[in-house]
C-alpha cells in the first residue's frame, strides 16, 4: 500500500519536472521563445549591407567601426516620431559638445522608395550635422534591420498613401562595433547622454 | 510662463466672445493652449501640431474632428511604441475631456496629423487650426509653425 504511493509520488514527480522542462523549452527554444525583433543587435563586424549616405557615399557596416556609432531607424515621410526622435538626438550632441565629432550618427530610412539620397540629404540638412542619412535598395535596406534586429512594416492610410511602423529604439555601439547598449524611443535626456558617454568611454578604455 | 499661456490664449478668448453662444453644452468652455507645428519641407509629407486641449467648464467634453485652410486631411492620430520598441500610428477615436481635465496632444502621442497640405509649413507663421465637439461648437487657434527640428513650444 505505502509502496504504491511512494511510486504515485515518484510518477507525479516525473510528470511534474518533464511539463517544467517542456515549459522552460517553450519559452527559450520552441514556439514562445523571443521574436527576433526582441533580439540583441548583431556586432557591427557580423553585418552584411551596402548602402548609400546622403552625400552619395557607399557605405555599409565596415564603415561604422573605428569609432562609437548612433544607429536609428525612421523614415523622412514620418510626421511625429522620427522628427522627435532627430530633435532629441540633436539636443544629445549640443550635450555632448566636441565629444560628439568623435561619433558617427547614422539615420537609416525603412522607406527607401521614397527616401531617395536627395531626400535624405534634404532632411538630414534641417538637424544636428553630425548625423549621417543612409539609404539604399530595399533588399539591402531589409539586410541592414535584420542585422540590427530592427523591424519595420509599411501599412496603408487614407487617401492612397501610405505610413510605416518601425524600430524607433537608438542602437549604440563602441568604436569596436559591439553593442554597448539602446536607448528606447521617448528615454529622457538625462539617461540618454550618460548611455552616449559609456559608448564613448569604452573607445577610450579599446583604445589603450 | 503663466503670462505666455495668458498671451496664447488671448486670440481664441477674442475669438469665443465673437462666436460663442449659448447653444453650445461645453465647448464654449475649451481653451487650447500651446499649439506649435513644425515647418514642412514642401506639401508631399504630413504635418504636425501638437497643443494642450483644457475643458475648463462643468461638462465633459468630445473633440471630433479637425478643419483647416492648411490641410485637406488633418486628423487627430496617435502614436504609440510597444514593448518590442516598434512605434505605430492611427487615427485615434473620439476624445473625450472630462471638466477640470485636459488632453495634451504632444510628440509620440497625440497629434494632429495635417494629411494633404495645401501649402508648404513655413517656419515662423502661423495656420488657423479649428477643433470641433460633439455639441457643435467649434474652436479655432493659431497654431504658429516652428523649425523643423523644434522639440516643443518653447523651442
Amino acid at each position: 500500500m505505502q509502496r504504491r504511493h511512494v511510486v504515485q509520488y515518484g510518477a507525479a514527480g516525473v510528470g511534474a519536472v518533464a511539463l517544467m522542462l517542456g515549459v522552460g523549452w517553450w519559452r527559450v527554444d520552441g514556439p514562445g521563445a523571443p521574436k527576433p525583433a526582441g533580439q540583441r543587435p548583431l556586432p557591427l563586424s557580423a553585418m552584411d549591407f551596402r548602402l548609400t549616405d546622403h552625400e552619395g557615399n557607399e557605405v555599409g557596416p565596415e564603415t561604422l567601426i573605428g569609432r562609437p556609432t548612433m544607429v536609428f531607424f525612421g523614415f523622412t515621410y514620418c510626421p511625429d516620431v522620427c522628427p522627435t526622435t532627430l530633435s532629441d538626438i540633436s539636443g544629445w550632441l549640443e550635450d555632448l559638445g566636441d565629444d560628439a565629432a568623435r561619433m558617427n550618427v547614422v539615420f537609416i530610412t525603412v522607406d527607401p522608395e521614397r527616401d531617395t539620397v536627395e531626400a535624405m540629404a534634404e532632411y538630414v540638412g534641417y538637424f544636428h550635422p553630425a548625423i549621417r542619412g543612409w539609404t539604399g535598395p530595399a533588399n539591402q535596406v531589409a539586410r541592414a534591420a535584420e542585422g540590427f534586429r530592427a523591424s519595420y512594416e509599411r501599412v496603408p492610410t487614407e487617401g492612397g498613401d501610405y505610413t510605416m511602423n518601425h524600430t524607433a529604439s537608438v542602437f549604440l555601439f563602441d568604436a569596436k562595433g559591439e553593442l554597448v547598449t539602446m536607448i528606447d524611443y521617448h528615454e529622457p535626456r538625462e539617461f540618454a547622454v550618460p548611455k552616449i558617454r559609456r559608448a564613448l568611454t569604452e573607445d577610450v578604455e579599446g583604445a589603450t | 510662463m503663466t503670462k505666455r499661456s495668458y498671451i496664447n490664449g488671448l486670440p481664441l478668448v477674442l475669438l469665443l466672445s465673437g462666436m460663442s453662444t449659448p447653444a453650445f453644452a461645453g465647448s464654449e468652455d475649451v481653451v487650447v493652449e500651446n499649439a506649435w507645428s513644425r515647418a514642412s519641407i514642401g506639401v508631399n509629407r504630413p504635418g504636425a501640431a501638437y497643443m494642450t486641449v483644457r475643458n475648463t467648464g462643468e461638462d465633459a467634453v468630445t473633440l471630433t474632428g479637425l478643419t483647416t485652410p492648411l490641410a485637406v486631411m488633418p486628423e487627430i492620430h496617435e502614436s504609440k511604441t510597444n514593448a518590442d520598441g516598434v512605434s505605430s500610428m492611427a487615427p485615434a477615436d473620439e476624445i473625450t475631456i472630462e471638466p477640470g481635465q485636459s488632453v495634451a496632444l504632444e510628440p509620440g502621442g497625440l497629434h494632429a496629423m495635417l494629411m494633404k497640405l495645401q501649402e508648404p509649413m513655413t517656419e515662423g507663421e502661423n495656420f488657423p487650426l479649428t477643433l470641433t465637439f460633439s455639441d457643435g461648437g467649434k474652436v479655432t487657434v493659431e497654431v504658429p509653425i516652428l523649425g523643423i527640428a523644434a522639440r516643443g513650444p518653447e523651442s
